[in-house]
């Protein structure tokens, strides 16, 4: 095969959205020499998609007063589930509003503190309410679910887009490397030791093997599993996990934990932001019933994300969706909310039904459904980010599974983590770059470029009437979405592995149409799909596996959530040549607050049953026993013990 | 939805630079509309459906990452979120001009913006180095406001590429680049005085470069003002000048 080379670097970032950028400028900064891997030019990438915010507790409106790092602790968990690592918790939580505050230094645009009256909704009610003077121009705070205290830092309708490019100025400020249109096809890696990675060009489609002392992963997430049924960019394939996933050592944490979130726009899978149902907007059915009024009397279209898209998703399963073109969905409806409003408070939505339905929501009903959204799930890493059984691999931002999110991950703190993250794993990673050798010899490089080349001379290769790629792609969406998707249950999930085994089987006979030169998209989205394929599989397999309901996480023939059984989190490994992953348990890390009731959703759930002391006396050595590698301090030297009882006391809702 | 469906033409510049045996030219495709098609939609089904060849660019189809820009009927816009509804049967794309062509409709905007970013230093020149234990700096919600407004730019490349001036000299900062000073020009935490820019933005790859032509305007598909964007770099650039 043509043009192949070989480039060194000290540290390697897979990813240039906000985790990795702010990873790489945390080791540039150090004068390590770093290597940005991209997919597309970095501002491309989907954290410019977020627009809602990024938690940080620094409470300066009103609405936010008394917030402080401990109520955000409480709200992180509880949302979890307890499916979080409550250390990593407590480090996000204390770190977010350092992190919120540099980027004001880099110059995001933050919305700012209006001193006097201003106008909201809460509740659907319009209110006044008069922010104090001694606080005009600090960073002003939004409502969000899930949380206490209006935490919510955001930069207009464009948080993302306005620090992702704060972020990858910087990145060119600091003269960092980056290459764009370029794809980690493999990583390099030797007796639990990570060299770096094989990278294919999207321009020319030469492969370069990349050796560096430390790599990082912070791909972002997978919801392209699911095909068209996500909210996420056309991009994320989830290749990070699945690279690390090939190694067959490194494991991926809690894959089962996929996010929905109820109003994606239909069929596009654009989100429609959750700010129409905070004003007042109805989800209704094909009768054009307000279907939620009755089944959650009480908060109606406003309960938990997971709880509306369930009722939404039993809807379209019992035959209440109206039908379009492109399968059943529900309406969203707004149009009594008046067109001087929607103008006003929801542009945004406006815009996005105006380019992508042709429709005016003042005038129309948006036609929605569930829609996949967040991966909870990633490359399982202990507290500095360091990934489990491999030495020198990193992770960071929603690739990860650090574990804050545990099985319900709050909006508004993904981004926040991508930031926090970049910061702390950055300077890991920075130190370990200093601290270890690279040390390893090109033979090894080329082992891996030769396997690379082999498996695109094969694809080349196959010619016959085999399946298309994009056939076994959309079967899969099909499969995610309906076994896989909201409702789980046993038969469905088993079957859908077997399914997924199929697709597996059918992508190794599979032929392609295009064979020309250069990047060859079709060949590109080749060699993602066995990778995508596996990643489905885990989730499905973890799914059926877990019989209980935690988070996003619902299974009808297990409906309770089930701490005495499951307060663990699920450990993949894919061993060579296996239809299946290997899955195992680890404990979710130290406890500190104890398991109880979210303060939303059921308020039944099976106890424990023994004491958090003895649970937490054996974290340690059970999660050693599962690959997690030394972190820089000892586990537990960043808890604070029992700090959110000075607020857990005044309990409720305080909004 | 109840319309007669329609069968659209769709003619697209097809050329791959990395195949030597290639000549640019055009293909057509034949593919039924459907309620809410996208340019998004009719691509990807051409490319998974009829020719798999067929390179292009989209990432987060819903007009925000700046992917997607293309001539639609000469017209530089996104294709994401133009709906086949309102086109003409026959809908011609072309990539956009004045940026390397990496193949068919896919084009190289990556770099020309990162060289662009590089040439006005677009980020912030610290007046003194992060104190990560103080509160943050205090700034009026109006003027971080109208940061946001010329921040919002997603670097589509629709501007330069309808830009006379871009089409012919390729040191020109482009409109986008321009909007791009101003943004920084106006951040009270930039250290960068009046003078520091002038030097940046007054010649002829600067605002002097540009001839009024004002199609950028037009096209933008933020609707940033690009207009007054000029407007304040002019005015900012005289003062300093004078002084
Ligand atoms: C529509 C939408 C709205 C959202 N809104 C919010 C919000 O308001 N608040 C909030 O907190 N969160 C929000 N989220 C979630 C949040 O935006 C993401 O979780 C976060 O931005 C992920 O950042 P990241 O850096 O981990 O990954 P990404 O930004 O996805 O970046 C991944 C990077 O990896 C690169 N890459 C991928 N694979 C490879 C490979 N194999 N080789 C080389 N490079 C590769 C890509 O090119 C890209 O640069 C939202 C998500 C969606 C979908
Ligand atoms: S794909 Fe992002 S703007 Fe069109």
């Amino acid at each position: 095969m043509k043009s192949r080379s070989l480039h060194t670097t000290d540290v390697l970032v897979i990813g240039g959205g906000l985790a990795g950028e702010r990873c790489a400028m945390e080791a540039a900064a150090e004068g390590l020499e770093v290597t940005i891997l991209s997919l597309v030019p970095p501002r491309r990438s989907h954290s410019c998609a977020a627009q809602g915010g990024m938690q940080a507790a620094l409470g300066n409106c009103v609405k936010g007063e008394g917030d402080n790092p401990d109520w955000h602790f409480l709200d992180t968990v509880r949302g979890s589930d307890w499916g979080a690592d409550q250390e990593v918790a407590r480090m996000f939580v204390d770190e977010a509003p350092r992190a919120v505050r540099e980027l004001a230094h880099f110059g995001v645009p933050w919305t700012r503190v209006r001193p006097g009256n201003n106008d909201y909704f809460v509740k659907g009610e319009p209110v006044v309410i008069r922010e104090a003077e001694e606080n005009a121009g600090l960073l002003m705070h939004r409502d969000f679910g899930g949380t206490a205290k209006w935490r919510t830092c955001y930069a207009s309708a464009g948080t993302g887009h306005a620090i992702l490019y704060a972020i990858d100025s910087e990145v060119i400020r600091l003269g960092i490397d980056v290459w764009d249109r370029c794809e980690a096809l493999a990583l390099i890696h030797e007796n639990g030791r990570c060299w770096g990675a094989i990278a294919r060009s999207l321009r020319t489609g030469e492969l370069t093997a990349v050796l560096a002392n430390a790599t990082v992963i912070a791909t972002g997430g997978y919801g392209r599993i699911y095909g068209k049924y996500t909210t996420n960019a056309t991009i994320n394939y989830g290749s990070g996990a699945a690279i690390a996933f090939e190694t067959g050592v490194v494991p991926l944490g809690n894959m089962e934990a996929v996010q929905f979130h109820p109003t994606g726009l239909w069929p596009s899978g654009i989100l429609v932001t959750e700010g129409c149902r905070g004003d007042g907007g109805h989800l209704l059915n094909r009768e054009l019933e307000r279907f939620m009024v009755q089944r959650e009397p009480e908060k109606q279209e406003l309960a938990s994300r997971d709880v509306v898209s369930r009722h939404m998703m039993d809807q379209i399963q019992n035959g209440n969706g109206a039908e379009s073109g492109y399968g059943p969905h529900l309406w969203l409806d707004l149009r009594h909310l008046g067109a001087e409003h929607l103008h006003q408070k929801l542009r945004e939505v406006v815009d996005i039904c105006r380019d992508f339905a042709g429709i005016d929501p003042a005038q129309s009903m948006i036609p929605v459904r569930p829609t996949q959204h967040y991966s909870m799930g990633g490359i399982r890493v202990n507290k500095d980010g360091q990934a489990y059984g491999m030495a020198g691999l990193f992770a960071a931002g929603e690739a990860a599974c650090w574990d804050m999110h545990g099985f319900n991950r709050l909006g508004g703190n993904s981004l926040a983590e991508t930031i926090v993250a970049g910061r702390l794993v950055g300077r890991s990673v920075a130190a370990f770059a200093r601290r270890e050798k690279l040390d390893t010899g090109t033979a090894l490089a080329r082992r891996f470029l030769d396997a690379c080349e082999a498996d695109i001379a094969a694809w080349l290769a196959r010619t016959g009437d085999g399946p298309r790629i994009y056939a076994i792609q959309s079967r899969m969406a099909e499969i995610m979405i309906n076994k896989v998707g909201i409702f789980r249950n046993g038969p469905d999930l088993e079957q859908a592995v077997s399914e997924l085994q199929d697709c597996l089987h059918d992508c190794g006979h599979a032929v392609l149409h295009s064979k020309g030169p250069g990047m060859n998209p079709e060949l590109s989205d080749a060699l993602r799909l066995q990778g995508m394929i596996r990643l489905a599989i885990t989730i499905a397999s973890g799914a059926l596996a877990r019989t209980e309901s935690r988070g996003a996480h619902f299974r009808r023939d297990f409906p309770l959530r089930d701490d005495r059984h499951w307060l663990k989190r699920t450990l993949a490994r894919w061993p060579a040549d296996t239809t299946s992953p290997r899955l195992s348990y680890e404990p979710v890390g130290l406890i500190d607050l104890p398991p109880g009731h979210r303060g939303y959703g059921k308020a039944e759930w099976i106890e424990l049953g023994k004491s958090l002391e003895e649970y937490n006396q054996s974290v340690g050595t059970l999660q050693d026993a599962e690959g997690r590698l030394a972190s820089e301090e000892p586990q537990g030297s960043r808890m604070s013990w029992g700090a959110w009882k000075s607020v857990a006391t005044t309990t409720g809702t305080s909004k | 939805m109840n319309a007669k469906t329609r069968r659209l033409t769709v003619e697209i510049f097809r050329f791959n630079p990395q195949d030597p045996d290639a000549t640019p030219g055009t293909e057509c495709y034949e593919i039924d509309e459907s309620p809410y098609m996208t340019l998004y939609i009719v691509l990807t089904r051409i490319r998974e459906e009829m020719d798999a060849s067929l390179q292009f660019d989209f990432s987060c189809r819903s007009a925000i990452c700046g992917s997607c820009g293309m001539l639609v009927n000469g017209r530089p816009m996104l294709a994401c979120r133009t709906l086949t509804a309102s086109l003409p049967q026959h809908i011609r794309l072309y990539p956009l001009p004045v940026f390397e062509l990496v193949g068919d409709l896919s084009v190289d905007t990556g770099r020309w913006f990162r060289n662009m970013v590089q040439q006005v230093e677009g980020w912030i020149h610290e007046r003194a180095p992060f104190d990560p234990d103080a509160q943050e700096e205090r700034m009026s919600d109006d003027e971080s406001l109208a940061i946001y407004e010329s921040d919002r730019c997603i670097e589509c490349g629709c501007c330069v590429a309808s830009c006379g001036v871009a089409n012919l000299k390729p040191g020109f900062a482009g409109p986008a680049g321009l909007n791009r000073m101003a943004r920084f020009m106006m951040d009270p935490r930039d250290a960068r005085d009046d003078e520091a820019w002038f030097d940046v933005v007054s010649n002829e790859d600067g605002v002097f470069g540009c001839i009024g032509m004002m199609a950028c305007h037009d096209v933008c598909p933020k609707e940033l003002p690009l207009l007054e964007v000029y407007a304040y770099l002019r005015r900012k650039t005289l003062a300093a000048g004078f002084r």
